[in-house]
């Protein structure tokens, strides 16, 4: 329960951070608030060779909004901190209440929002929210910047496209549209713990009871975080009934995800569990934005 | 070569400045070099929540962190709250509440009825309820400490 040796690098700049990334190649590993990465090494089911700590690169924790409407998050802010910001209270609820279901708030205390997303874990929230919220990821190296959707960015579990000389540095969230409403579903053991399934939803209405676009992300049923593409397909341009929900729902159950088994659940549980949750999120989506 | 890094932490006031390895965990930071062994070691992988502390004021898991990661921080154990002369409202209401049995979990509770009162000094059961979720007792079946939380709002406002 003590982790392996590594070796420990604490830069104080992005450009400090980004030299040691480059010098370390494959055998170095972001350190960010460690939640994940720490009690994996604890396990030696993590063994880095050496470790570059981000906790004293100010730089990288800041929420600003952006010009369109939006707001930028550096990688570093911590969960708790995004939690309470009153830009992310006003423009994204629904990521506030992502985020007070991630664990508890001694973890949230510490952990960071682009250190889980850059983590990848299939069965966590963030991951799925900036899927949901259609994130931009700003990803650096010493040869420069480079973007990259949310969408594009992660290939499986625990995998993303970051090289291992880069860092995800900045999550930038697009406004959110007028008439969004929003609903966070999940079903697990505990307050706090690993869903059997999770899907997340924003339903954005046109004015005359009809669906402008419809967004589903779900986790902790496929090898990461998803984002259905039937949703959309079937209810935009439509009135959202109840039929055409379930429709929906019963086909994201069936087609969208690919959940395993293990000892809190089957395959055919979790997959019954995303088709009840996927019509539950778009139903209150729907009442939501119509308030 | 082992690598040892220098920190200066702060611990109950008093500041610290050590030589550690990397792989040190704050947990064990606490209790093997500074010998404050109020501060327990659960499942040391974040689930129990017994060896909260708080951080510049906010708690956090100390087996979950490496102390390297905290150099310059202000840390405050469960040793920072009261003596068995003169105990902290918070403990008083554990006492008088039986909100503990083997006392394990204990300090963790506390460390975090501490952050929690700070931002919340006149909780509702529900609320109680909500602020523990993250440490785990396997004795009391938590109602007493849900009571011994309220309870201790009461008497840190009447202080």
């Amino acid at each position: 329960m003590k982790p392996a040796p590594f070796d420990y690098y604490a830069p104080t700049s992005v450009e400090e951070a980004l030299d040691k990334l480059t010098e370390l190649g494959y055998s170095g590993k972001v350190l960010a608030g460690g939640q994940s990465l720490i009690p994996a090494m604890n396990f030696r089911m993590a063994r880095p060779t050496a470790l570059v700590d981000l906790n004293k690169v100010k730089e990288l924790s800041y929420i600003k909004p952006t010009a369109d409407g939006g707001l930028a998050i550096g990688t570093m802010t911590r969960d708790s901190v995004v939690e309470e910001d009153i830009m992310v209270n006003e423009r994204y609820p629904i990521l506030v209440k992502t985020i007070k279901h991630i664990a508890h708030k001694q973890i949230r205390n510490r952990g960071t929002f682009g250190g889980a997303i850059a983590h990848a874990d299939p069965a966590a929230q963030l991951p799925a929210a900036a899927l949901l919220l259609d994130a931009n990821f700003k990803i650096l190296s010493k040869a420069g910047e480079r973007w990259v959707k949310a969408t594009d960015f992660f290939i499986g579990p625990f995998m993303t496209v970051l090289e291992p000389e880069e860092m995800l540095a900045e999550v930038v969230l697009p406004p959110m549209p007028a008439n969004t409403g929003a609903s966070y579903q999940q079903v697990s053991r505990q307050k706090g713990g690993y869903a059997q399934a999770a899907v997340i939803s924003t339903v954005t209405m046109d004015g005359s009871g009809k669906v402008k676009e419809a967004r589903v992300a779900l986790f902790s049923v496929g090898e990461s975080a998803l984002l259905a593409s039937k949703p959309n397909q079937v209810l935009a341009g439509q009135v959202p009934t109840a039929e055409a929900i379930e429709e929906v729902a019963a086909y994201v159950a069936k087609n969208e995800c690919d959940p395993g088994t293990d000892i809190h659940g089957t395959e055919e549980y979790r997959r019954n569990l995303v088709h009840v949750l996927v019509r539950r999120a778009l139903t209150d989506a729907v009442q939501q934005a119509k308030k | 070569m082992t690598q040892k890094v220098k920190v200066a932490i702060t611990v109950n006031g008093t500041l610290y400045e050590r030589e550690v390895e990397p792989r040190l965990l704050l947990s064990d930071f606490i209790r093997h070099d500074l010998g404050l062994k109020g501060t327990h070691v659960g499942c040391e992988h974040g689930l129990c929540g017994s060896c909260t502390v708080l951080i510049d004021g906010l708690s956090s898991r100390s087996c979950t962190l490496f102390a390297v990661m905290v150099d310059g921080s202000d840390i405050k154990t469960v040793e920072s709250l009261g003596t068995m002369e003169k105990m902290h409202p918070i403990q008083e209401a554990f006492q008088e509440k039986h909100a503990l049995q083997c006392g394990f979990c204990t300090p963790g509770f506390l460390m975090t009825t501490v952050e929690f009162l700070e931002g919340n000094p006149n909780p509702t059961a529900e609320e109680a309820r909500e602020a523990i979720d993250g440490n785990f007792c396997r004795c009391t079946g938590y109602e007493n400490i849900v009571e011994a939380v309220q309870l201790a709002a009461k008497k840190m406002a009447a202080d």
